[in-house]
């Protein structure tokens, strides 16, 4: 860690008057505020950033490059390790590409189970972002109490696929397996008492002075900067638009769902918190829904040049086991054509450019990542706040590297 | 978001900017235009400022690499209108050598976006305000995801006692990097040719032995 334990520059007396002069300071790659591994440059006049120079890539581990030497099942994986805080998001929008490109649909009981994950994921983002972001700004006791929270989430997760973080749980055409014995029950009692948790936070952050004095009309973002700066997600909410592809461009079930979609009206850190406080609400009502309305039926779609046949039919067709085999060996097939398919991840809209050439492997998959985007505008919402504030924007951006370097 | 009115709006755009605009398609409910690289950035700013257009955001620049091709890279620009719902997709091809004009007077977004795209394409954007690399390693030679450069890559990366400092040297794999060709001729396979295949795709030429 190379940043500058004092504010003060190197001041020079001439005439009288202290002189300061602009200089240059390097913050990261390794710092607990960086939110990973992000290195910025940045030209401080006083404790004033003039210009900020975010260098990443330190994370790059080129993804889309595996991506395209890996079958179409083999590539969903790295969607989890791409941003490692809200997985089954990732994989969403993969699945979805690929069941465009194949014109396939998941079975509805599929759809919910998907719909009801991506609202935990929404959950344990912006738990993990909320309470961080205090952390980051001086609060302790948030981290603290919604790491708690995650783990019970985390351990959902885990009885659903096994992992507590990295899932590989959505299939193109359903999910790997049906929800275990008991594990809706559980999800039902967590959500009658999450609320409470949200309101603990609220009282802890909302209207602190001292949270308020560091993000209320701090990293001011307007309508227009937004749009031209490719912000999506709360970071566009936050500035007043009222857009979520959950409800302009329903996928799945969300159709069905009733939710509202919270909008800032000062587009600064303060407003982009209170969308995400917001957010979790309204998710953790959309999980209740999806738990009462779940459907009974199957949870992969019922074509066998896709999804693999049950254990059960293996042992008695030979046609189940040919398939078997050579959709764990070759893959399916999806046929040439390309789409773009975006979905609202807790960070924005996450897209998947999916390329085929008509083969067993993506020709070429560009992850369309919105952290990426943000922290490019890292330089505008900076330029004449103070140091402390720039990160205090970092930590309102909701930045995760696995995504951003890909 | 309808099929008939993506139609339109691709009948629109074409008849508006005439002959820069090389292709329309209308693909799995998905808007395509192929432009003439010259006026990419008379079509972009067409396509913000026009009322019945109106993509406001540039969600993404990126590439794709067809190296059988003439001019093998295929540049995707992916716009959005929150005004009307709907997606577009602006693609201009070019090669490694001529430049395409940057599109960040018109949207600021494509600043980092080029830099990637020049970072893994080495596709050159002319009146870049910034084209430094942004993915790859300080002081990195090449472009990865171009399809001639290899997956393991050329070089490696380690921290040497003695030297004091990380030294990259030329990859050295102890097995060498597994590629199975599992493709056969099973379901939904297009236009791929396998080995043994040319005789069941050969030309009946007519000559009779």
């Amino acid at each position: 860690m190379t940043i500058a334990t004092s504010a003060h520059p190197s001041a020079g007396q001439a005439g009288g008057k202290t002189q300061i002069k602009p200089y240059t300071m390097n913050f990261g790659p390794q710092h607990p505020a960086a939110h990973g591994v992000l290195r910025l440059v940045m030209e401080l006049n006083g404790e004033v950033v003039e210009r900020c120079d975010p260098h990443i890539g330190l994370l790059h581990r080129g993804t889309e490059k595996l991506i395209e030497y890996k079958t179409y099942l083999q590539a969903v994986p790295y969607f989890d390790r791409l941003d490692y805080v809200s997985p089954m998001c990732m994989e969403h929008a993969y699945v979805l590409g690929i069941e465009n490109l194949l014109q396939i649909k998941a079975p509805l009981r599929a759809q919910y189970i998907r719909v009801l994950f991506s609202e935990i994921t929404r959950i344990l983002n912006h738990i993990l972002s909320i309470t961080t972001g205090a952390l980051d700004v001086g609060a302790i006791t948030p981290a603290l109490w919604g790491f708690e929270e995650r783990e019970i989430l985390m351990e959902f997760y885990e009885r659903v696929c096994g992992a507590r973080l990295h899932a590989n749980y959505f299939r193109p055409g359903g999910v790997a397996w049906d929800l275990p014995a008991g594990l809706t029950d559980d999800i039902w009692e967590f959500t009658e008492r999450f609320p409470k948790f949200v309101d603990d936070i609220d009282n802890l952050l909302t209207n602190n002075r001292i949270f308020k004095q560091r993000t209320v009309d701090i990293g001011i973002v307007t309508k227009e900067q937004a749009f031209d700066w490719g912000f999506t997600g709360p970071m566009l909410r936050g500035s007043g638009v009222a857009w979520d592809l959950r409800k302009s461009q329903p996928y799945e079930v969300y159709d069905r769902m009733n939710f509202d979609v919270p909008v800032g009206l000062t587009g600064d850190c303060w407003a982009r918190y209170l969308v995400r406080m917001e957010e979790m609400r309204q998710s953790n009502a959309m999980i209740r829904q999806c738990l009462k309305e779940l459907p009974d039926g199957p949870v992969r779609a019922e074509e066998r040049k896709v999804s693999p046949p049950p254990r059960g039919e293996m042992k008695r067709s030979m046609e189940a086991l040919i398939h078997h085999f050579k959709l764990f060996t070759e893959g399916f097939h999806v046929p040439a054509g390309e789409t773009y398919t975006a979905i609202e991840a807790p960070k924005g809209e996450f897209g998947v450019y999916l390329v085929s050439d008509g083969t067993n492997k993506p020709y070429r998959c560009k992850i369309r990542a919105p952290g990426f985007a943000h922290l490019q505008g890292l330089d505008f919402m900076s330029k004449g706040h103070m140091l402390a504030d720039a990160v205090a924007n970092i930590a309102s951006m909701d930045i995760v590297f696995g995504e951003i370097d890909r | 978001m309808s099929e008939q009115a993506l139609k339109e709006l691709g009948d629109h755009i074409a008849a508006t900017l005439g002959d820069d605009v090389l292709k329309v398609e209308l693909k799995l409910g998905e808007l395509m235009v192929t432009v003439r690289r010259p006026s990419l950035i008379k079509s972009l700013t067409f396509l913000r400022d026009d009322p019945t257009c109106s993509f406001e955001q540039l969600l993404d620049v990126t590439a794709v690499d067809w190296p059988e091709r003439e001019e093998r890279f295929e540049v995707v620009y992916i716009l959005l209108s929150y005004k009307h719902n709907r997606r577009l997709r602006v693609k201009v091809t070019t090669d490694e050598d001529t430049p395409v004009a940057s599109a960040v007077p018109v949207y600021s977004a494509a600043n980092w976006f080029e830099r990637e795209t020049w970072d893994m394409y080495g596709i050159f954007f002319s009146d870049h305000p910034d084209l430094r690399r942004i993915l790859t390693d300080y002081g990195f030679e090449g472009h990865p995801l171009r399809k001639d450069f290899p997956m393991t890559g050329y070089v490696e990366c380690r921290y040497d006692e003695d030297q004091k400092r990380v030294v990259y040297e030329p990859v050295r794999l102890t097995q060498d990097f597994r590629s199975f060709d599992f493709l056969s001729p099973w379901e939904g396979m297009t236009n791929v040719m396998l080995p043994g295949d040319e005789k069941a795709q050969a030309p009946d030429t007519g000559s009779k032995p």
